[in-house]
């Protein structure tokens, strides 16, 4: 059982001369201490910063490293997300594109999955050589030529640049996730379409779709959580507060801030991890099982 | 066995039978999926993409190739100046200091991540109990740690008073800000970059899961210890994961910009110590508008991490062991 680990309770244990059954039980206690050492060390600063999301004023940034559960209240939150901060606007404004790229990237990236993993068709492979190299491209090196573009399209301050790019497959990457989940699908699937006059757009509907549902999900999660965590597209491209996404809030927020509102800007903050990390609870085996599997094979 | 309505590739008239030819009233019957060699509706179905990548990505690719060798500021119109961007980033020393910081970064974060995230696979791959919760936990952080939020909490942590200074007070240690310090702001980076190393883990999980079981036992049976058999039996097991990682983990980490810019912001930090690649770019393209100059950065950086990718694919041979050869 324990031939796979080649770190785990030092040799040293064995002085003690416990029962192998023991000695076993002791090793499995041993790692889940250590294991959950660990998970309190990384998770602490997320803890921490909830805590002091809840101090008003100055005592937010005073709290220090221990947890101060006096004058605990919601009152950041209701100051951040109206009134003057108005972050309010800055969630809607963030899920609204987050939606919309999410939609875009499910359309262009299963129709594209589709045809590279069921179709045969002239260029196939040349094309499929693109889709590769595409995935290789670091994506930081398309936002010069690509803000020129949106640029001299003239539309500079609007969601457009953000979003229009995931509707025409921009996202190499989930295209190649799909293809690899589609491809896995049985042949006979196709031949039973064919025979009762399945059209494409049909069988695609009606069959892929649904089979596919696994890799949709973790497509359509990651797209979320990197659309909301996007700093630089926004930085880049809106000008206009009203139409801000939450980092870019964030980032406008800290350069003007003292210490007096750091409680705000805590829980803000905090509130900003919510939706990723409410979606990835929610559907983690989706990603974990998408992310392992694609990553690999 | 085949009957003798299946479609046959050049075949034009045979169809999948009476049944549906009778629906219509062409004598030709809908062919379904279609002749199985020559699909070309399958263009129907990439022309999102194929638009996609010719007008937003090799398109917009080539023609800064061209800006590249231009001074370019968006309103007048580009001016070829041939090589002259490139020799000014060569005597431009926030750009070496950029290209110095983001490799200094990407060479001490990504062998951390890398060995982090391995061990602690290894630890989690020992059948432990309560193994999905232990990685979702431990994934969480990888999807948090790209945010605004986490950079914005990571000031916190780091700066004076924070949370590491408290602690370190504690022990008698007086550290100071470690974000106000020139000397230590990148290495808060770094933690954040370790910090996130879920994602990295549950890749290594995987491959370590692949790895038969027989194998450990006829290695034990000779007299393998542990170490030997992680050297011998694990490792050269687990190298396409290593290699993935190896390759995704700097192409990653050399494009790091949301937490350098929260933390350093479009400067760079204190003493540029945090002037990261994709900052530098950001500032002189998009805060001076020198787009020809952002172009030429932007291209030297796919150069770089190109002859990267290529140097690992080239030396994968010798070091990737894939299952199936022996």
């Amino acid at each position: 059982m324990s031939y796979t680990s080649p770190v785990s309770a030092p040799r040293l244990f064995f002085l003690f001369r416990l029962k192998p059954v023991r000695l076993r039980a002791f090793q499995a206690l041993l790692r889940h201490i250590v294991v959950i050492c660990l998970l309190v060390v990384i998770l602490y600063p997320i803890a921490w910063l909830f805590v002091a999301s809840l101090h008003t004023g100055e005592s937010a940034a005073l709290m220090g490293v221990g947890f101060n559960f006096n004058h605990l209240s919601l009152a950041n939150y209701g100051s951040g997300l109206t009134g003057s901060l108005d972050f309010s606007r800055l969630f809607l404004n963030s899920l609204l594109v987050a939606v919309l790229e999410v939609i875009g990237a499910l359309l262009s990236c299963t129709m594209a999955a589709y045809a590279f993993a069921r179709l045969r068709f002239p260029l196939k492979g040349p094309l499929f050589a693109v889709l590769i190299g595409a995935l290789l491209i670091p994506g930081q090196v398309l936002i010069v030529p690509q803000f020129i573009l949106f640029y001299h399209l003239g539309v500079v301050g609007t969601y457009i640049p953000l979003v229009l790019p995931h509707y025409l497959g921009i996202d190499a990457f989930f295209i190649f996730l799909e293809v690899q989940f589609i491809r896995t699908l049985p042949r006979e699937l196709d031949d039973a379409a064919r025979i009762d006059g399945c059209g494409h757009v049909t069988f695609l509907l009606r069959v892929v779709v649904p089979l596919s549902l696994p890799a949709l999900a973790t497509v359509a999660m990651f797209m979320f959580i990197n659309s909301w965590n996007d700093l630089l597209g926004p930085l880049l491209y809106l000008s206009n507060p009203h139409l801000y996404t939450v980092p870019l809030g964030l980032s406008e927020f800290i350069d003007n801030t003292g210490q007096s509102s750091y409680g705000g800007l805590y829980a803000m903050s905090f509130l900003s991890l919510v939706p990723v990390a409410g979606f990835f609870l929610a559907g983690q085996r989706f990603l974990v099982q998408g992310i392992a599997t694609t990553g690999l094979k | 066995m085949a009957t003798p309505t299946v479609t046959r590739p050049g075949a034009t008239t045979v169809g999948p039978g009476p049944a549906l030819g009778a629906l219509g009233p062409r004598r030709r019957p809908r062919r379904g999926l279609g002749r199985p060699d020559r699909q070309l509706v399958a263009y129907w179905f990439l022309a999102p993409w194929l638009i996609g990548i010719l007008g937003i990505t090799l398109g917009p690719m080539l023609y800064s190739l061209y800006t590249a060798f231009t001074s370019y500021n968006l309103l007048t119109a580009p001016k070829w100046v041939g090589l002259e961007n490139f020799r000014l980033l060569f005597q431009d020393p926030q750009f070496m200091q950029s290209v110095g910081v983001t490799v200094k970064f990407t060479v001490i974060s990504v062998p951390l991540v890398l060995v982090c995230s391995l061990g602690l696979a290894l630890l989690l791959n020992t059948g432990i109990r309560g193994l999905s919760i232990y990685r979702t936990l431990f994934y969480l952080p990888s999807l948090l740690g790209s945010s605004a939020a986490i950079a914005i909490l990571w000031i916190t942590v780091f700066s004076q008073p924070g949370l590491v200074s408290d602690v370190m007070s504690f022990f008698g240690v007086q550290t100071g800000s470690l974000i106000g310090n020139p000397g230590t702001a990148l290495y808060t980076i770094v933690v954040l970059n370790v910090w996130a190393f879920g994602a990295t883990m549950i890749i290594f999980l995987a491959a370590l899961r692949n790895v038969p079981r027989e194998y450990y036992e006829s290695a034990a049976i000779d007299g393998a210890g542990r170490w030997q058999r992680f050297r011998r039996v694990t490792l050269p097991l687990i190298t396409p994961a290593l290699f993935f990682n190896l390759i995704l983990g700097t192409v990653m980490a050399s494009q790091t910009f949301t937490s350098a810019y929260i933390i350093g912001g479009a400067t760079g930090g204190p003493a540029g110590s945090l002037l990261f690649y994709t900052v530098y770019i950001y500032e002189e393209g998009f805060a001076n508008f020198k787009m020809g100059y952002a172009s030429a950065m932007a291209w030297l950086m796919l150069l770089a991490l190109g002859l990267f990718t290529v140097i690992c694919f080239a030396t994968a041979r010798f070091w990737v062991h894939y299952g199936d050869e022996r």
